[in-house]
């Protein structure tokens, strides 16, 4: 319940925190939302905490040609209330507005649940299927990289030491574009059991474009290309999206715990993966 | 025996806002942890990771050398301390010795091995993970089921078949009924722990002077005042030197009406240390170390005939006991022997409980403490027959019922129902739900392949605890009256309520009783140095029975008032109209206010008459009371994920008498989602050795308010005859009600498949799991 | 090593020195002597500590009080005006939205930000406000209703 002592400094610029963080007992604080309690719980214990609040650059959200840079610091609640957010990039809006509850969405933060790599975060599945990059700045500088290779294994990612999520790249939707986040929540902690992110286009009746991730099936979220390559080219009828769908968990291990079994789990996955595209569908064009 | 006897009503009947509101509202309410003394010092509890361990070593070195750490203690130093108490006899029940501290041996996860003090909580949890502790793990058992097999893991090494008791209990001829019988249904049901989970977890805060030897024990508690006769002599402090205030209590559910280890903790440190101690619960805690409830294997058999006429019930429970007995452990499911046969007139049955100790913290009572349990059973047996005679689950019951002019009905189990009108409340209840239309709506749904369940539970349940040779310390309750000689009302009561509202309810009764505004009566409860001798709140009994004893005070007084009145009206011809003593002939009255002023100046007393208007009733119930009700509920099941959506929630509730419409429509609301949250979400989970796994909110699944649906309550109003104000009780209802009306419907759902029984909770996973076993 | 910090709280500016460590919810408790926010669990889900953050609802048990320096807090002792208790406060309890008072602070704060950004609730929209707020007495019910009311009361 009551964490052990920490040094605590809140810089007022990314260069002061940077050279803050170059102490190895040092670590970035964010919206505090997954940190905090896992040193409530003494399961984690930085003997420094370098809060990134004050940093004005983070926070910004700004159009940069067909991308939006999202700042680390952006909150889930302004992701998922922001106008621009919720026209040019509508699919990260909702997957922002399913995190939680609304007093997490007003302090946790885009950055600090990326850095986190919480294999049941939400985020995953909408990044994945938004092909987003993720930049980062270090003591050596700033370097850029698909979210994809961004997050290597459970809770743990690319970060070199020292290094700081400093902003979340994602597409400006093109217009026709359905997209959806179905999620099934653990019931008692709210995370997703399983959320599967779509995006979809069509041309002449037939999918052109589709994007499939997944988070919270497994160890880490995953884009699921299969079930992609399915639906390309198809006229999605619902023997079609059955039919992609059911390869969504295929040699993927699925986690298991006291909530849901392996073998549940890859059934969620399957008709979370179904609803997702049968509600995106109406918006793609 | 006379009712409430003011005419027409101001307050009593009526929907009220509370009296408690505005500290609570405001963030004013003084909660256990709200509470600072001078000097206050905190207590860290060292706790066992291991279900079943020998302890080897402990070493507070590291601890008591940071800074602010005053103590540590073990259970080497239980020097002038006894253990904690179970307040039940039964023939053969086993009591192992439950020491304050671990005693060497550790006997289920969170077990309490040391204890730290310190003068700030942030250090004393800092010093608490410098104990070091050895352990050596042992095999542990957490299964009842298992426990009683050959070869389990002894949880007591003196008792190596786990036993903790048996109890059996029987009437009319069983073998016989079942011998005769044309059908015969048999059911396993699981029961699962629960966890109370009050918002408000425990805390204690002991306060011993010792120039004055006396102790005052602070406690979120629904019990003080036999928490202090026990606590005293547990302690070996002479009782009259003791002192316990329940503050705000944050919820109890029955996990506070217990005695805990760590409540006599805080009072040997302080004692120790001559300072106040604090310990408060941290939720982590409330799952290792508070009372949970329910824990039942049960095995049911239901002998009946062709027409749904049930001839017997055979009923063996084995009952999760835990790992000791806390206060009132064994006795609840003695409660669930006595609510077998529900609402239906058959008297035959067999019953045999048997408590089964496991590596886990002990089971107690929980909203409705043996009889949700009970009802839960036969409600699902019955539906069994139902199924099995290809009868409908509302007339097989109607072809059961205890009718009206059969009260009071003596039951086969020894209990003796007050009062009730079972046809009209499922009636009510069918009604409202639109039944026959529902059925049709479900034929037409099951043909396009949908899951729709419609469910009835039909419930009874022993209430107004009670009569006091049926009951562990007394079912008694107290309440002095004081009219102040400025005539605004003080009532001393012996309940301790946490959320019922009887500082609302009781101000309503006593307003009216004595015809002054509500604004004129305050209600007092929860501290013994204030208040006479009481039982405490639990088993539905606040305000019929405190309320009662409160009611029979007023009559007391009111005898007096009459006495003065007619003195100061310097006649005999004198009536009593709505809060004044009125002269028949002239129209000249005294109000109370001013017959107040009187008694206590005394110029002149009526003859036998002592100056003062304070009256103390202490009312023994002749009698438990029995609320009943029907909850009707409608399900869609989601055949691809298993997920259940309730879409009609329907209860017809009989409470008796309703005092406070909007307080008696939040009770069923609150049992009514402990129940939904028991069938559907809830369980306590722990592994086969007894580590827990689900011991945070993060893992145990508590309704959040969109897993509720809109409740649509009703009720009927049939007075018990067993006190004055004709109430029965209504904490437990909705708890007792809800469960077996979800899994009847559930069930019913999935019938079509060939599902006969699915067991609590029903999570997704198991619903699809047993869909997909049907289809292949 | 102790922090300088200055927080204005329920309008009024105070300085103190605090651990790092020690989480907002125990500075109000402990320090302010502001017993209304409750903790009521220890992996930041009941909401019983919830207060407003510089106007956004937060849960006091998962901040520290280091990183509320400069900033504005509102705790429920805070709400109403002048002694005029805020609509929400007043609705619960007209409607009897609550029993054992231990979840309501926390659940009017909740309350309190849904109806500044949604002064037209649907019911779905309140339980789905109320996600990070739990309370085992009410069965929600009379919650719902009240913050209705509430919600209405703000629109005249």
């Amino acid at each position: 319940m009551i964490p052990q002592e920490f040094e605590y400094a809140a810089p007022a610029t990314l260069q002061a925190a940077l050279e803050l963080l170059a102490d190895p007992g040092a670590r970035p604080l964010a919206g505090g939302m997954s940190l905090v309690p896992l040193m409530k719980l003494r399961l984690a214990a930085p003997e420094k905490l370098v809060d990134l609040r004050l940093i004005s650059s983070l926070k910004s959200i700004r159009r940069e040609g067909a991308f939006l840079h999202i700042g680390a610091m952006v909150t889930h609640y302004e992701l998922e209330s922001a106008p621009l957010i919720r026209q040019e990039c509508p699919l990260l809006a909702a997957a922002a507005a399913a995190i939680g509850d609304v007093q997490i969405r007003n302090s946790g933060t885009i950055g600090g649940s990326v850095a986190h790599a919480d294999p049941a975060a939400d985020y995953p599945a909408a990044l994945l299927a938004l092909e987003a990059r993720v930049q980062l700045t270090g003591p050596t500088g700033e370097r850029e990289m698909t979210f994809e290779d961004f997050v290597l294994d459970t809770f743990t990612t690319a970060l070199e030491p020292g290094e700081l999520v400093t902003a979340i790249v994602v597409p400006i939707e093109a217009p026709g574009t359905g997209v959806h986040y179905q999620k099934h929540p653990q019931p008692a902690s709210g995370f997703p059991m399983v959320g599967v992110a779509v995006r979809v286009r069509r041309e002449n009746g037939l999918i052109s474009f589709a994007r499939v991730g997944v988070t919270g099936l497994s160890g880490k979220g995953y884009r699921a290309r299969a079930v992609e390559e399915r639906l390309i080219g198809g006229a999605a009828s619902d023997v079609e999206i059955k039919e992609a769908a059911s390869v969504v968990a295929a040699g993927v291990e699925a986690s298991a715990d006291i909530h849901a079994s392996a073998v549940y789990r890859a059934q969620l996955a399957r008709v979370a993966t179904v609803r997702a595209i049968r509600a995106s569908l109406p918006h793609a064009h | 025996m006379s009712t409430v006897t003011t005419e027409t009503p101001t307050y009593v009947g009526k929907r009220i806002k509370r009296k408690e509101d505005p500290r609570m509202i405001t963030g004013t309410a003084t909660y256990l942890d709200d509470i600072k003394l001078p000097n206050m010092h905190f207590a860290a509890i060292v706790r066992s990771p291991y279900a079943a361990a020998r302890v080897d070593r402990i070493d507070a070195a590291a601890a008591l050398a940071l800074p602010g750490v005053v103590a540590v203690f073990t259970g080497a130093d239980l020097d002038d301390v006894g253990n904690v108490p179970c307040g039940v006899t039964l023939p053969g029940l086993r009591i192992p010795p439950h020491a304050i501290l671990a005693q060497g041996r550790v006997y289920f996860a969170g077990h309490p091995v040391a204890v730290v003090v310190a003068n700030d909580p942030y250090r004393a949890r800092d010093a608490a993970e410098l104990v070091e502790v050895d352990y050596t793990p042992q095999p542990g058992i957490a299964d009842p089921e298992k426990a009683l097999e050959p070869g389990a893991p002894a949880v007591h090494p003196e008792w190596p078949d786990n036993v903790a008791f048996v109890h059996k209990q029987e009437n009319g001829d069983v073998d016989i009924a079942f011998a005769e019988a044309e059908v015969i249904v048999k059911q396993r049901m699981l029961q699962p722990r629960v966890v109370a989970n009050p918002m408000e977890a425990r805390g204690a805060i002991g306060d011993y002077r010792s120039a004055e030897g006396t102790l005052t024990l602070h406690s979120s508690t629904q019990i003080p005042h036999l928490l202090r006769s026990i606590a005293a002599a547990v302690l070996g402090v002479p009782e009259h030197k003791m002192r316990v205030i329940a503050p705000e209590v944050g919820g109890g559910f029955g996990c506070k009406a217990d005695v805990y280890a760590e409540e006599l903790l805080v009072c040997f440190l302080s004692r120790k240390l001559g300072k106040p101690v604090k310990w408060v619960e941290g939720r982590r805690e409330h799952f290792q170390a508070t009372s949970q409830g329910r824990g039942h294997v049960d095995y049911y058999e239901l002998a009946a005939k062709k027409d749904g006429t049930i001839l017997g019930i055979k009923l063996k429970i084995i009952q999760d006991i835990g790992s000791h007995q806390q206060l009132t452990t064994p006795l609840i499911p003695t409660l669930s022997v006595l609510m077998l046969p529900g609402l239906y007139r058959c008297k035959t049955f067999r019953a045999e409980v048997v408590g089964a100790f496991t590596n886990c913290f002990p089971t107690d009572a929980y909203r409705g403490a043996g009889r949700p349990e009970a009802t839960y059973g036969i409600e699902r047996i019955v539906d069994c027959l139902a199924v099995e005679l290809a009868m409908d689950a509302a007339e097989i019951r109607l072809k059961n019922f205890i009718e009206p002019q059969e009260f009071p009905f003596a039951t086969g189990t020894g209990l003796i129902y007050d009062s009730g009108n079972y046809a009209a409340t499922l009636g009510i209840a069918l009604d409202t739900v639109g039944y026959a239309a529902l059925r049709e709506e479900q034929r037409a749904a099951r043909a396009a392949g949908r899951l729709m369940g419609i469910g009835i539970a039909t419930y009874g349940e022993i209430c107004g605890f009670g009569p006091s040779p049926y009951t562990p310390a007394g079912g008694w309750e107290s309440a002095t009256v004081r009219i102040e000689p400025s005539g605004q009302v003080t009532v001393h009561t012996g309940i301790s309520p946490h959320g019922q509202g009887e500082e609302t309810t009781f101000a309503q009764i006593a307003a009216d009783e004595l015809g002054v505004s509500m604004d004129d009566v305050v209600i007092v409860h929860g501290d013994t140095a204030i208040v006479q001798y009481g039982i405490g709140t639990f088993g539905s009994r606040g305000t019929a029975v405190g309320g009662t004893a409160m009611f029979l005070a007023i009559e007391e007084l009111k005898k007096k008032i009459m006495k003065y009145g007619a003195m100061l009206l310097e006649t005999e011809d004198v009536q009593w109209v709505a809060g004044r003593v009125v002269c028949n002939k002239t129209g000249a009255s005294v109000t109370v206010a001013q017959i107040a002023a009187a008694s206590y100046r005394a110029l002149k007393l009526p003859p036998g008459s002592e100056p003062g208007l304070v009256a103390t009733s202490f009312w023994e119930p002749a009698n438990f009371t029995f609320p009943f009700g029907a909850h009707i509920v409608v399900t869609d099941v989601d055949p691809d994920t298993g997920d259940v959506k309730i879409t009609r929630y329907v209860a017809v509730d009989d409470c008796g008498k309703i005092i406070n419409p909007l307080i008696v429509a939040g009770q069923i609301h609150g049992g009514i989602a402990q129940g939904i949250g028991q069938a559907l979400y809830e369980q306590m989970v722990y592994d086969e050795n007894g580590q827990i796994l689900s011991g945070e909110f993060t893992d145990y699944v508590m309704p959040k308010a969109a897993n509720i649906p809109f409740i649509e309550s009703h009720h009927t109003e049939t007075p018990s005859p067993v006190n004055p104000l004709g109430v029965k009780g209504v904490g437990e209802a909705g708890a007792i009600g809800a469960p077996p009306a979800i899994v009847n419907s559930v069930v019913d759902a999935l019938s079509h498949l060939g599902i006969r029984h699915l067991d609590m909770p029903l999570t997704p996973e198991k619903v699809w799991t047993a869909i997909q076993g049907s289809r292949a | 090593m102790k922090h300088p910090i200055t927080v204005t709280v329920n309008g009024n500016k105070h300085t103190a020195e605090v651990e790092p460590r020690r989480l907002l919810i125990h500075f109000l408790r402990d320090t302010l002597f502001l017993t209304g926010p409750h903790s009521g669990c220890e992996t930041s889900l009941c909401g019983a500590c919830t207060v407003a953050l510089d106007g956004l609802a937060v849960k006091s048990c998962a901040v520290f009080a280091v990183q509320c320096d400069g900033r504005d807090i509102v705790t429920i002792e805070g709400i109403a005006n002048k002694g005029s208790l805020h609509s929400v406060q007043q609705c619960f309890w007209e409607e009897h939205g609550l029993q054992c008072g231990f979840c309501t602070p926390g659940m009017i704060m909740a309350s309190r930000q849904l109806i500044e950004r949604n002064p037209d609730p649907t019911d779905t929209e309140i339980r789905h406000a109320l996600e990070g707020n739990l309370c085992r007495c009410t069965g929600y019910q009379h919650i719902v209703t009240a913050v209705r009311a509430a919600a209405a009361l703000e629109r005249k």
